[in-house]
């Protein structure tokens, strides 16, 4: 029988540092709280507002597989390796920051904020050679299906990264109905609502509820109302 | 006076290294000492009772199993976790579950 997890909105970790506004799904930072450490491999889930102009200065990361996905506006991403990129809604960047990278992200826009999801996930394997991606997400041109934005296969959909994951984003009309099998046993499914109102198994959730599920093949997800969901296929054990 | 917690890290990316130490000593009840060799680890830990040994960046899996038994024989109740994120973030929490808080 399926196994759930229900994080509603408000149950979520806050911190306020003025210029950014942070959201903690997980235990982060100065949010701690023993029950809420992790899903399988899905460490952190922060929804992040970043006033205009401001960001992120520089710091660093290890032995991470580092996602971040743009709800609003445009970050600024540059790292040690030398890569210089922005990335704004519609697209998903993969960083493995493996044995050590250095990097800043900083709102593009000097004026309005930006929204985005940071999402970090324990690699299968530690000590990797550091390695950045970043892609188009294609859920505005295919409406009512889930689109996978994210595999552990260089040569699948989306971008890659170090471990046994699979993401899935999809634009749900009111009233439809999709099916989601995972994609290897002993995985389970973080579903997190970006806006509207889903039902999975019964259970209501709305916008910035996450939901977690495993010990099961597969799940439907309703749509109660125009919806944007993101799905993270994430192994439940590691290593 | 509550004693402090002795917390050793070993990365071999210095400057990761150094973060993750100025984080940890930011906390008045840990003081952390950082090393960038399996050696210096053994060294350390005869010489003071550590409480937690954190391992950072750099580290063979074969190097990682070692030091988890050898530091085991040296100091029984030490607590040995692996570093996750590079300093920001996970490190209080990686801490505070290791210690039992």
């Amino acid at each position: 029988m399926a196994q759930t997890v229900l994080h509603t909105a408000a149950s979520r970790g806050g911190a306020d540092h003025g210029w950014l506004k942070s959201a903690h799904t997980f235990s982060f930072a100065g949010y701690f709280n023993p029950e809420r450490v992790q899903f399988g491999a899905l460490r952190v889930l922060n929804d992040d507002t970043v006033d205009g102009g401001r960001g992120f200065g520089e710091h660093p990361h290890d032995n991470m597989e580092i996602i971040s996905i743009p709800l609003s506006g445009s970050l600024l991403h540059k790292d040690s390796m030398g890569n210089e990129a922005t990335i704004e809604r519609g697209e998903i960047q993969a960083m493995s920051a493996g044995t050590g990278i250095y990097h800043t992200e900083y709102n593009k826009d000097k004026s309005q904020p930006v929204q985005f999801l940071q999402i970090w996930l324990f690699p299968n394997k530690r000590n990797v050679e550091p390695r950045y991606d970043q892609q188009k997400i294609e859920t505005a041109s295919k409406p009512n299906q889930l689109v996978q934005v994210l595999s552990p296969d260089p040569n699948d959909a989306g971008v890659w990264i170090h471990q046994d994951a699979w993401f899935n984003m999809g634009k749900l009309e009111k009233g439809t109905r999709v099916d989601y099998s995972f994609k290897k046993e002993g995985n389970g499914a973080y579903v997190f609502v970006l806006d509207g109102e889903i039902q999975i198994n019964g259970q209501v959730l709305s916008g910035r509820d996450g939901f977690g599920i495993w010990d099961t093949a597969a799940f439907t997800i309703q749509a109660d109302t125009d919806a944007e969901v993101l799905i993270m296929d994430v192994p439940m054990e590691i290593a | 006076m509550k004693a402090e917690t002795e917390i050793l890290v070993i990365g071999t990316n210095q400057p990761i290294l150094e973060t993750v130490l100025r984080l940890l000593n930011a906390n008045e009840d840990w003081k952390a000492t950082g090393v960038n060799t399996v050696e210096e680890v053994l060294q350390a830990c005869a010489l003071k009772e550590y409480q937690v040994l954190l391992l950072g960046a750099g580290l063979s899996p074969q190097e990682e199993v070692f030091l988890n038994d050898e530091v085991k024989v040296l100091l029984p109740d030490i607590h040995v976790i692996a570093h996750y994120g590079g300093g920001s973030g996970l490190l209080f929490a990686e801490i505070y579950l290791a210690l039992g808080a």
